[in-house]
């Protein structure tokens, strides 16, 4: 027998890691080109207010300035990301008539520096009519608010409604029934390398943006339509992107800038977003306020709950319908729901807005709802884990009118995680143990850019030397999808690592693929690769079979190199030898082969689903509030496991930005001014601050995913703040309904259980 | 201002360059030197990104004025292999996959390896305290830390 699997689950370098610990890697930020250029971006200081004149001739007049365009440069296209429904495609470019939150682009600059550029950004005039603004959802959507968009009737931009079941029914059923109202925070994606693009426009109308991007392809649809380019005379090259998080799919204002100065200049122009600028005038984690009733029996079955939600959308739609649709959906992860009702409201304010952030509205939800399943739990005295246990999601459950889950390794993750609780015995004083359960998707089904293209292809091409040549649309911002591409390739053709080239990050040379976000690319382009890489291995084995002349009974594979007869191993020839004469059969060309992926009858969400526990341990210092991570373990069901390395890492990086969402980061405001854009005041986790993390993996199989794999890196996001908000409770029975738990909060808390005790 | 004449040695080569005095020493290693290894995360100091070894101590190149690293010596992520031969830390950074996007990889490999200079044997603690400035958004740092353990316990060696 061979080995059913030689790469897949291996512990492999990462195939970028070479360019990466050399400092070789290119990214965008890199690129400096001959007669280079380089921009700076002129911002809103208001909140709101009208244009009403904008007089750029004094900066075009500074030494060094080459140009400076502002909003009549532009198509005056409303674009959005939603591009199937044009109402919510509302965000120009550079701002024209109206601004809506601090820092919306209103004109850009090329010089010869940045110095230069920076000093012409002062000496563009703009007269603005400030207008009153709006900032927090629930006065937004009063009656009589200052309103943003014409359209928008008190400042409406989404409604969402999900139900199932008879939820009036359900709570006249329950012997329990629990209020509560969750504020959920906004967080930054932070990532280490600034949103940035090189354009280099060229007199045959062709414009190349060297970017740092989760989705190519999208950036060039995206631009394509604001320039009024054809869409392929648009090329979008990002071979290594910095970090996204969510905070790399949209148009950003770095990439339509340096463009329009390139298209001015017929020279390239560059543009790096400073640190600040990255906090206030990218997107950001959609602000939550959060209504839960949830009814359940004695026992603790669930039996009904309602949902209602009203989200601090910022000033455009941006993702945020997105996150508006899943917080919704995973509010009811993972557990089976007799009766459910939500009622979703994304609500335009005057502040940067909001979008796809890393657990795209699930971690929200589940913090909201996990906190209250510890409360339900304590009411009635049940232990959390049995809560869980008794209402988990079971492999082939359905969810009315939403999705069918196929594999689910939820109640394993529930036994481990009891398992690792129970080893920890008795805990200190002021130290506790809280749990949270989570699910994620693996991949959208939806399809509101309304791409034309499959959702995901691959191209092989196989060399006379045997290398092969993996062409994939795919985007690689540091989750390892070009490893995992090429450990797939791998594994199906039957070679090594080293076998393969991969190609990816450049509209011009790879397929169509919709990009890394909503954790697609492991099933997704994984599926793609896979199917690629049958095909060429189909072509591969016809030779072998006419060089062998089997039986007809028998059938070959391809293993480690070795063509031969699965029945018989040792039967067989070399991978290289075939595929010379292969080639020479097809006449010289070499072997080449197509797949493609796209999720056909798979519900309303996504084609498969992740599913988890994580305990978090944490102490309290009572004087003063301060929070200590001490242990976070995980157990997590990502399917089969492609690349063991990456997916430990995957998890461990998700924790660490989850538990700062939960109890350190956090974007203050007054009046739509972020008050802390700089890495001083907003505090990610640093090394001294990180628990002893443990990831348990329960492998099940996906039958919807290559080789039974799913989603392994973002579904972890969701987890951390509930769990952490439970370690509080359990450690001083106080629950925290506001996040970030900071000091301040716990403090509070304590004082107020104390006056409560004195009387 | 008149452009002064700078002398600095990085990664064993000299360079004599006419500069800007304004110029920040993670500009020249960048803009003029080519060397764009070095990142840059804040140019405030707080992230570390652009951490090089100016004789030997890891400063941050954003806070350092070139004209003040004039005449010492300078070593970047560049230098940390010799030829084709890899740092032992550059290795067990491949190993232990203690990188994901990259980007604050060069930074983070340098303070690591000021650190192991210093201290060729520290605690998972002073480890930790070690790469305290180093922001990296992807790894949740613990990757690192087994990183800099294995070389510091001595999974490493010559090869002989």
């Amino acid at each position: 027998m061979m080995k059913k699997y030689t790469v897949i689950n291996t512990p492999v370098h990462n195939i970028d890691g070479i360019a990466k610990i050399t400092g070789r890697a290119e990214y965008a930020f890199d690129i400096k080109l001959p007669h280079m250029l380089y921009g700076k971006i002129l911002r809103s200081p208001y909140p709101h207010a009208k244009i009403l004149n904008i007089d750029t001739s004094k900066a075009e007049g500074l030494t060094g300035v080459k140009a400076v365009v502002t909003g009549s440069d532009t198509l005056g296209i409303k674009q959005g990301i939603w591009r199937r429904f044009k109402e919510l495609c509302d965000e120009e470019i550079l701002a024209r008539s109206k601004v809506r939150y601090i820092g919306e682009p209103v004109a850009a600059v090329a010089a010869l520096d940045e110095d230069t550029a920076e000093e012409a950004l002062d000496l563009i005039e703009v007269e603005y009519e400030p207008l009153q603004g709006v900032f927090e959802p629930l006065e937004a959507i009063k009656e009589g608010a200052p309103q943003l968009h014409e359209r928008a009737e008190r400042n409406i931009n989404v409604t969402r409604h999900i139900e199932w079941g008879d939820v009036d029914e359900g709570f006249k059923k329950a012997d329990h029934i629990r209020e509560d109202w969750f504020r959920c925070s906004s967080q930054s994606h932070v990532c280490m390398e600034t949103h940035n693009a090189v354009a280099s426009f060229t007199p045959d109308k062709r414009l190349t943006v060297w970017t740092s991007t989760q989705s190519h392809y999208y950036i060039q649809v995206l631009l394509s339509w604001v320039l009024g380019l054809r869409e392929n005379d648009v090329r979008v090259v990002s071979r290594y992107t910095g970090g996204g998080f969510g905070s790399k799919f949209e148009l950003d204002s770095a990439q339509f800038c340096s463009s329009l100065l390139s298209m001015k200049l017929f020279k390239p122009v560059k543009i790096i977003l400073t640190r600040e600028e990255e906090f206030m005038a990218t997107k950001r984690r959609t602000p939550m306020f959060y209504y839960l009733r949830t009814g359940v029996k004695k026992d603790g079955s669930f039996v009904a709950k309602e949902a209602r939600v009203f989200t601090e959308g910022g000033a455009y739609t941006s993702m945020g319908a997105t996150a508006l649709y899943l917080t919704g959906f995973f509010q009811a992860f993972p557990y089976v729901w007799p009766s459910y009702r939500y009622d979703g409201y994304r609500v335009y304010t005057n502040t940067a807005p909001t979008s796809a952030m890393r657990g795209f509205g699930a971690p929200q939800a589940t913090f909201c709802a996990e906190t209250q399943i510890d409360l339900i739990a304590n009411d009635l005295g049940i232990d959390p884990i049995e809560i869980r246990r008794k209402n988990a999601m079971y492999p082939n459950y359905e969810v009315p009118g939403q999705a069918t889950i196929q594999s689910c390794g939820l109640s394993q993750c529930l036994d481990k995680i009891e398992k690792w609780i129970k080893s920890r015995g008795k805990l200190p004083p002021n130290r506790g143990i809280g749990i949270a359960a989570y699910g994620f998707m693996s991949g959208g089904i939806f399809n509101w850019f309304d791409t034309p293209y499959a959702f995901s292809s691959a191209v092989i091409q196989v060399n006379i030397d045997g290398k092969v040549d993996l062409y994939v649309g795919s985007q690689d911002m540091g989750q390892g999808s070009n490893t995992t591409m090429t450990i797939i390739c791998a594994e199906e053709l039957g070679v090594r690592i080293e076998d393969i080239r991969l190609h990816m990050g450049d509209t011009d040379n790879c397929p169509v693929d919709l990009g890394a976000w909503g954790s697609r690319e492991t099933l997704m382009q994984g599926n793609a690769v896979k199917m690629a890489a049958a095909e060429a291995k189909r072509q591969i084995i016809e030779y072998a079979v006419a060089k062998l002349s089997p039986n007809i009974v028998y059938d070959l594979d391809i293993k480690d190199r070795w063509i031969h007869l699965i029945a018989r191993p040792e039967r067989g020839l070399l991978y290289y030898d075939v595929v010379k004469e292969a080639i020479r059969g097809k006449d010289g060309q070499p072997i080449i082969a197509r797949g493609h992926y796209t999720p056909h009858r798979k519900g309303m969400i996504s084609p498969a689903y992740s599913f988890g526990v994580q305990a978090v341990e944490a102490e309290v210092d009572p004087d003063t509030g301060k929070i200590t991570l001490k242990n976070c373990v995980t157990a997590h069901d990502c399917g089969q496991v492609i690349n063991p390395l990456g997916v430990k890492g995957q998890l461990e990086g998700a924790m660490a930005m989850a538990a700062g969402y939960g109890f350190t980061e956090d974007l203050p405001m007054d009046e739509g001014k972020i008050l802390n854009p700089n890495l001083v005041d907003y505090k990610v986790l640093r090394a001294t601050e990180m628990p002893e993390t443990k990831v348990i993996e329960v492998e099940t199989y996906e039958p919807e995913g290559p080789f039974g794999a799913k989603e392994a890196g973002e579904g972890l996001t969701n987890p951390t703040a509930g769990a952490l908000g439970n370690a509080i409770f359990h450690a001083t029975g106080l629950s925290v309904k506001n996040l970030p738990i900071t000091p301040e909060k716990v403090l509070e808390a304590l004082r107020e259980k104390k006056k409560k005790k004195g009387k | 201002m008149e452009k002064q004449l700078l002398h600095i040695t990085v990664n064993s080569e000299y360079h004599e360059l006419y500069i800007k005095p304004k110029k920040l020493l993670v500009e020249v290693l960048r803009d003029e030197l080519g060397l764009t290894g070095t990142k840059k995360g804040c140019n405030t100091g707080a992230c570390s990104a652009c951490t090089v070894l100016l004789n030997g101590a890891s400063v941050k190149s954003c806070s350092v004025l070139a004209m003040q690293a004039d005449g010492t010596e300078i070593t970047t992520v560049e230098g940390l292999a010799d030829g084709g031969k890899l740092s032992f830390l550059q290795r067990s950074f491949l190993d232990y996959s203690a990188y994901q996007c990259g980007f604050c990889t060069s930074g983070m490999l340098m303070s690591a390896t000021a650190l192991l200079n210093e201290n060729p044997n520290p605690t998972n603690r002073q480890i930790k305290e070690g790469i305290h400035g180093n922001i990296c958004r992807c790894t949740g740092y613990n990757s690192i830390i087994r990183a800099i353990k294995a070389v510091a316990d001595g999974r490493y060696k010559e090869k002989k």
